[in-house]
């Protein structure tokens, strides 16, 4: 298959007057066509910063310093303002976190979906606004046609988070990035939610980026996945491939902090907190909390690959295997 | 040897209020949002007993009822044999540091112009047991139990990470050396690598302290990983109790099968079938008769609309369920 999107050393400072914080340190990313992505990591680990960066919403003073971002052959990082605004919305789409005070409360929700129709599609306010009951019916709202006349307050979590799944959809987008998307929602509408998204993917050909820290979620609908900490990427691949044999420390570690209903397991924390991003360590950031941490580790790690679907960014994983082969 | 706590007919009804009210007497619909009906359960001294449903099915209200929070409309709650729900005031100030709570948002549970020391000593001079000095020391005690430096006890919580303000508020809870405590979401606002150090502390502190939990959470994964027994609600009503790993394998009510089946397991290969419900939740203005679940669940038949109490199955398992 072939790269959709492509970001190279992608890197995000915002500044402040104690010196920039480096919330994304040359993340490499590669998703491929219709393809679902998972980014996964704590709190702070430049998920959102990342997905942010390739929509190029980056307010100052946040800044893209350095990287490129190669989205269906134009690089993302250097474009125009004015170019951007083509894509952003209509190319790439946005389902953000909070479903409700993403929609605008005094205005009905059919209207907000058609409005994107209309800046982007071109199309007269009847036309867009069949349309707009056209998705609604498309990612599962029952009555679509009630739906569209009813306010954001009117509506359940889950169905708000399927209007914004409308709504991105719109434009018919070749990329779909989720940031979140079912938080606070309840593990039943969260896992109806999830399995929309795949099988909107599947049916519009569009890849998706979903962004979150659950890695049952990433295990059940991911294709490949990416895990981050503190703004850098530990490690990528196939999503079978790193769950069966995963080679970053950080991966394990998260594998083994989380409680499962599928298996009695022994829980073991991981050691210390993400790192302070305003003068991180130098090199690998997650050295002070590793247990495999050598000298070396103050330099960066190269990205090496363990299989053919299998990258990884540390010194010990990279030794092992270079010792196994 | 009865039970440590015993919760039997608990109801709780919130009556409507103001314009809802009037157009709820228009249409001759309800007057009340019946939020609990008829819960009972118990709970044995240094058990924990989960809590699991979806948001609105009256958890929280539960837990609130058990705290006396709030008043229950109708039922007992008895602790140690003394009925909670018919104490007045100040017998339930006394009673309250038996009974204690942990609750999901970690910063807003805290007093933000408190010093750590001035809130974990709180409860201790409202007991009114210990003099100045002996309140130091079990203060300095609880810290240590919840693996908090003695040397924070000056700090106001925004100087704690999230973290550490639960790491506060659970030492609050304990500090009246309680025998019950309630835990609302304790993990639910917890970053992951902060929720596994929270888990293995409230569990830690159970075994240690022989304390008793009441755990709610939408979180199925952790509730299995602390709770010895785990109750399902469902609209205000307990549809199913057994103990965690059973309802795991055997899962009896279809309510819970569609719940468990619902979470991602974090392995690739895991066979997942889904058992789905059809629909969304209904209001709780509006909860069907019979067996609340009747409109959404596949397996429904015309007996569902029976009303359908919660009976025993097997020594321990209990479902409300015509069909199970």
């Amino acid at each position: 298959m072939t790269a959709l999107l492509e970001t190279e050393a992608l890197t995000v400072h915002f500044a402040t007057s104690d010196g920039p914080v480096e919330a994304v340190d040359g993340a490499d990313l590669t998703v491929r066509t219709g393809e679902v992505f998972g980014l996964v990591g704590e709190s702070g680990s430049g998920k959102s910063v990342t997905a942010m960066a390739i929509m190029r919403l980056i307010q100052p003073p946040g800044r893209i310093v350095k990287g490129s971002i190669r989205f269906a052959g134009i690089d993302l990082a250097t474009l125009s303002e004015k170019a951007m605004r083509d894509v952003r919305g209509s190319r790439i789409a946005l389902v953000p976190q909070s479903p409700r005070t993403s929609l605008n409360p005094v205005m009905s929700v059919g209207k907000q979906i058609s409005r994107v129709i209309s800046v982007h599609g071109g199309l007269g306010w009847r036309a867009s606004g069949a349309r707009a009951i056209e998705l609604l019916a498309m990612v599962g709202v029952p009555d679509p046609a009630h739906r569209a006349k009813q306010y954001a307050h009117q509506l359940s979590g889950g169905t708000c988070q399927r209007v914004m799944i409308a709504m991105a959809l719109a434009t018919s987008p070749q990329l779909l990035i989720a940031d979140e998307p079912t938080t606070g929602l309840d593990v039943s509408i969260a896992s109806r939610i999830i399995e929309l998204l795949r099988d909107l993917g599947k049916r519009t050909g569009a890849a998706i980026i979903l962004i979150t820290h659950d890695l049952g979620t990433v295990a059940q609908s991911c294709d490949r996945f990416a895990v981050m900490h503190a703004g850098q990427i530990v490690e990528s691949g196939d999503t079978r491939c790193l769950f069966r044999a995963p080679a970053h420390p950080y991966t394990h570690a998260l594998l083994r902090s989380i409680p499962r209903v599928d298996a009695d397991v022994v829980l073991q924390p991981i050691a210390g907190s993400v790192p302070a991003l305003l003068h991180p360590p130098a090199g690998c950031r997650y050295q002070r909390r590793c247990e495999l941490a050598m000298p070396v580790c103050c330099e960066k790690p190269r990205r090496t690959s363990v299989s053919v679907s299998h990258d990884v960014a540390c010194f010990a994983a990279e030794k092992k295997y270079a010792a196994a082969s | 040897m009865p039970p440590l706590l015993e919760v039997s007919e608990l109801s709780k009804a919130f009556p409507l209020r103001g314009a809802t009210r009037m157009l709820a007497t228009f249409r001759g619909g309800p007057q009340a949002v019946q939020a609990v009906s008829d819960v009972s359960f118990n709970v044995a001294a240094g058990e924990t007993l989960g809590l699991i449903g979806e948001s609105g099915c009256g958890k929280s209200t539960v837990a609130r009822c058990i705290t006396r929070v709030i008043d229950p409309t109708s039922g007992t709650v008895l602790l140690n044999g003394q009925n909670i729900a018919a104490l007045d005031k100040t017998a339930m100030r006394r009673a309250r540091h038996d009974v204690q709570m942990v609750f999901q948002d970690p910063t807003a549970a805290l007093n933000p112009r408190l010093t750590v020391r001035r809130m974990v000593e709180e409860p201790l001079r409202l007991e009114g047991k210990l003099t100045s000095t002996q309140r130091r020391e079990r203060l300095f005690e609880v810290m240590d139990d919840v693996g908090l430096g003695r040397d924070l006890v000056d700090r106001y919580p925004h100087e704690m990470s999230g973290g550490q303000r639960q790491r506060v508020n659970i030492a609050r809870a304990i500090a009246t050396h309680p025998r019950f405590v309630v835990l609302d979401e304790p993990t639910s606002a917890l970053d992951v690598s902060l929720r596994s150090r929270i888990i293995l502390l409230l569990e830690h502190l159970r075994k240690r302290l022989g304390l008793a939990y009441l755990f709610i959470s939408h979180d199925i994964a952790t509730v299995k990983y602390l709770a010895q027994r785990i109750a399902v609600m469902y609209l205000g009503r307990i549809v199913e109790e057994a103990p965690g790993a059973e309802l795991f394998a055997r899962p009896a009510h279809p309510y819970t099968r569609a719940l468990l089946s619902a979470v991602p397991v974090p392995d690739p290969d895991a066979a997942t079938e889904r058992f789905p419900l059809s629909g969304e939740i209904p209001s709780p203005l509006a909860i069907p008769t019979g067996c609340a679940l009747r409109g959404r669940c596949p397996l429904a038949q015309p007996i569902c609309a029976e009303p359908v109490p919660l009976r025993d199955i097997a020594p321990g398992r209990k479902v409300a369920c015509h069909l199970a």
